[in-house]
């Protein structure tokens, strides 16, 4: 293998290194140590950085892979949709257990985190190719076909609906569009907003956008248009836009859809928003799970080049800015801006200290402007139509559509762009949910809705989310959903800060006490007081939301708790000898003695 | 001279330079917060949260976080130091310590929190993990009881920049990579430095030990952070 050929195509770019150890991956099946000494031998790196990196990221591997590697996602609508049932499937296909590779070496087999289809469950991703809606049948359908040795691509016998249809993308994703809006899935043609906003100055622009009052859709809702004034009166020889691409929280799967219907009007809106702040250059940060998209976000970006939306003189007005994509590699904290920037950077995605903030010193410590998807798409809408258009829809503070992706007990799950103020009753009339138990509003680190709260509002005053919302009927064990989730954050924490790292696992220990029903009602208030702890100290967002799952549905399904523990006893032992020995007595047909004589 | 920044801790009025964090402006003070990842010297990371203050209602990591005009910090409060506490117990349950037979007791500092903070039995259950000691030329690492506070991988790099320590994986798997072939270029010396920044006994020295007997060490005499305190 000629690495130097590789490292040379990338210009021996230390920026690069997830692309070069990409490469390396996508040719060798894994990334041997040979590669991994002459890639820290040409970045000037040690070895232990380039392992550190390789490690850091769930789709990257210095251990051999099978050929065929299936990544089963393990979010909660897959386990609610028979993910189990398909889990079992494969290991007796492959003939191993999750985590392992096949004695053939045919075979890998990987749980995920959430892969961004959870409307169409259970999903995996077989190398890079996505599957949907897989049975056992379906499963030892493809195993069959890998020991034929078939290329992954040309198992995907049905292609799904829109551009997913398109011979570049070839996917069996659905887009599930269930309600357009008029903002997303509005009018739109491609090249009008950016012509309209280069006739007008930057601040202008900046002006507009503060006007509508667009607030970051990724689910922290930061004003746009005051990041990008920020980040335009930051003095620094060059600026970015990056676009977040990065949509982890389980349940969301918005931007997969914009990014296959609309992807013009992403691209545009990045155009307006490096005019806006003074840049040449923005980055498309997107997630590893959708690289079955690259090749036609590429086609789009080319074509949009051609017709002058993109490129040196953009619209003949002479502003020049252009847009290059850059691959995740797995890993759900890079959805947060800073860890997103060092992982663009080519490093491990821990996330930074700040101040300085992203608009002060991001990507290469020069101003940049992270947004989400969708607030892109959003704003380049904003500026064909105008504010007051906008500011028409939705409440005063919350204006304008969100996208919703809507997953779980519901007969139409999918994506929905509605206004900001509908209430989950609404909404849950809208999906054609019934019976329902409970509503995960922004994914696992948002909060989870009891019936008493299904008249509160989706808008950033009173529950804002990301897009992600996923429905559990009265048939669901909410401890499953909790531990689903404490699971989830257990294995993407980065480890850096303490809380965080050890926080949420002692968390999980506790809760699994409460579930197997040796909790106290000392044991529900240090659940309680850990949590807090946890989303005081930690360092970045996704350790100080770590603990919602248990807080929120301690606080909003507290009977489901109490019903677990034990009133009367001060206190109980996590460990149940009688428990742990029952096996043990059974088989031997003694019993045993609790209490032990001392004569 | 640029103004000096006004600001308070525990109600107690305050002054310092321009660009100080919290924890530098406090210790300038004379007023102590414990730190573990810190060390005077290196870029600061955040990552122990020891630490952490409540300003104007919201927690923030003292040596990560610059000081601005008006602060109101909170150190010493019950809930401050009730946080505190609990970290410094997370750091005892996730990893494997064992202080009466360890080289650095009494010159370890999360020994010496957990003395100030009168640890006697962690809130938190053990994790009890499983986690390798390794050999190199100069020194070993004992897996066990090293925090992830990243001081040798900022402290001791080559002269090219090359980090010689490097962070691995990720989540509770996180751990302390060595590149070896750098690690045996090691002085006596830079082995030695490597051994006194790590503030638990996770990096020790080869061929020597106990030099110091215990008992007459340096948290032995004096709780840490009375260095600070006696300048007040």
């Amino acid at each position: 293998m000629n690495y130097k050929k590789i490292l040379q195509k990338y210009r021996k770019d230390r920026t690069r290194l997830i692309e070069i150890l990409k490469e390396i991956q996508a040719t060798e099946g894994y990334i041997p140590e040979k590669g991994i000494l002459s890639v820290a031998d040409e970045l000037g790196l040690s070895r232990a950085e380039v392992e550190g990196v390789i490690s850091f990221y769930h789709f990257l591997s210095a251990r051999p892979l099978g050929k065929y590697v299936i990544y089963l996602n393990n979010s909660i609508t897959a386990e609610m949709a028979g993910r189990e049932k398909v889990a079992r499937a494969w290991e007796q296909e492959a003939g191993c257990s999750f985590g392992q590779t096949s004695a053939d070496g045919l075979f890998t087999l990987l749980e995920t985190s959430c892969i961004g289809m959870n409307d169409q469950e259970p999903a995996a991703l077989i190398n890079r190719v996505v599957f949907t809606r897989l049975n056992p049948e379906k499963v030892s359908q493809l195993a069959g076909w890998m020991r034929e040795g078939r290329a992954v691509e040309d198992m995907v016998e049905e292609t799904g609906d829109g551009a997913n249809n398109h011979q570049l993308v070839r996917a069996m994703v659905r887009n599930n569009i269930r309600k357009t809006g008029p903002v997303v899935f509005g009018d739109y043609s491609a090249g009008q907003a950016i012509r309209k906003a280069l006739e007008t100055t930057p601040e202008g622009i900046i002006d507009e956008v503060k006007k509508a009052n667009l607030l970051g859709r990724g689910g922290a809702g930061f004003p746009t248009g005051l990041k990008w004034e920020f980040c335009r009166k930051e003095k620094g020889e060059q600026r970015f836009v990056i676009c977040n691409a990065d949509e982890g929280e389980p349940g969301t799967f918005k931007d997969r859809v914009i990014l296959t219907e609309r992807p013009e009007m992403v691209f545009e809106g990045m155009a307006i928003a490096g005019y806006a702040v003074g840049a040449r250059l923005g980055i498309l940060y997107l997630r590893h799970e959708y690289s079955y998209l690259r090749r036609y976000l590429e086609h789009v970006l080319q074509k949009m080049r051609e017709q002058g939306w993109l490129g040196q003189n953009i619209a003949g007005r002479g502003f020049a800015f252009d847009i290059e994509i850059k691959m995740g590699a797995g890993a759900y904290v890079c959805g947060e801006e800073s860890a997103l920037i060092e992982s663009a950077e080519g490093k491990r995605g821990e996330p930074r200290d700040r101040p300085p903030f992203p608009v002060q010193k991001g990507y290469l410590n020069l101003p940049s402007t992270v947004n989400n998807v969708e607030t892109l798409a959003t704003a380049t809408q904003i500026i064909v139509h105008g504010a007051n258009w906008f500011r028409s829809m939705g409440t005063p503070v919350s204006t304008g559509t969100k996208l919703l992706s809507v997953s779980g007990d519901c007969q139409k799950p999918g994506i929905y762009e509605v206004e900001y103020g509908l209430t989950i009753k609404e909404l849950l009339e809208m999906v054609g949910a019934e019976d329902t138990l409970a509503v995960q509003v922004g994914g696992p680190s948002g909060n989870c809705i009891s019936e008493a709260g299904f008249g509160r509002k989706i808008c950033f005053s009173d529950l804002p989310t990301g897009g992600s919302i996923i429905i559990f009927n009265r048939s669901r064990d909410l401890f499953a959903v909790v531990r689903n989730f404490l699971d989830f954050f257990i294995e993407e924490s980065c480890g850096w800060c303490v809380p965080c790292r050890a926080g949420n696992v002692l968390l999980k220990k506790k809760f699994e006490k409460i579930a197997s029903g040796l909790g106290t009602v000392q044991d529900l208030k240090e659940i309680e007081a850990w949590g807090k702890i946890i989303k005081s100290t930690s360092r970045c967002g996704l350790g100080q939301t770590s603990p919602n799952p248990v807080l929120t549905t301690l606080s909003n399904f507290r009977e489901v708790y109490e019903s677990r523990v034990s009133k009367e006893a001060d206190f109980i032992p996590e460990f149940d000898l009688n428990r742990a020995v029952a096996e043990a007595c059974a088989i031997t047909g003694r019993k045993f003695q609790e209490e032990q004589e001392h004569a | 001279m640029p103004d000096k920044i006004k600001f308070t801790i525990d109600g107690k009025d305050c002054q310092a330079d321009p660009g100080m964090t919290i924890y530098e402006a406090a210790r300038a003070s004379g007023i102590y917060i414990p730190v573990l990842c810190h060390f005077e010297g290196l870029k600061p990371v955040g990552s122990c949260r020891i630490c952490s203050v409540r300003v104007n209602g919201r927690w923030m990591a003292s040596c990560t976080q610059p000081v601005t005009p008006g602060m109101v910090i909170e150190n010493t409060s019950p809930e401050v130091e009730e946080h505190r506490r609990a970290i410094i117990e997370m750091l005892f349950v996730e990893g494997n310590h064992f202080c009466p037979a360890c080289e650095k007791s009494g010159n370890c500092e999360l020994q010496a929190l957990a003395y100030r903070y009168q640890i006697m039995v962690p809130q938190f259950p053990y994790l009890f993990p499983k986690k390798d000691i390794e050999a190199f030329p100069k020194f070993l690492l004992e897996h066990n009881r090293c925090v992830q506070c990243q001081r040798c991988i900022r402290a001791i790099q080559t002269p090219d920049g090359k980090k010689i320590f490097a962070m691995k994986n990720r989540s509770g798997r996180v751990r302390i990579n060595v590149d070896r072939k750098l690690a045996a270029s090691l002085s006596d010396e830079e082995a030695r430095k490597a051994m006194d920044i790590c503030p638990v006994g996770a990096i020790l020295k080869k061929e020597v030990g106990f030099r110091v007997p215990i008992g007459q060490r340096r948290y032995d005499k004096k709780p840490i952070g009375s260095e600070i305190e006696e300048k007040r």
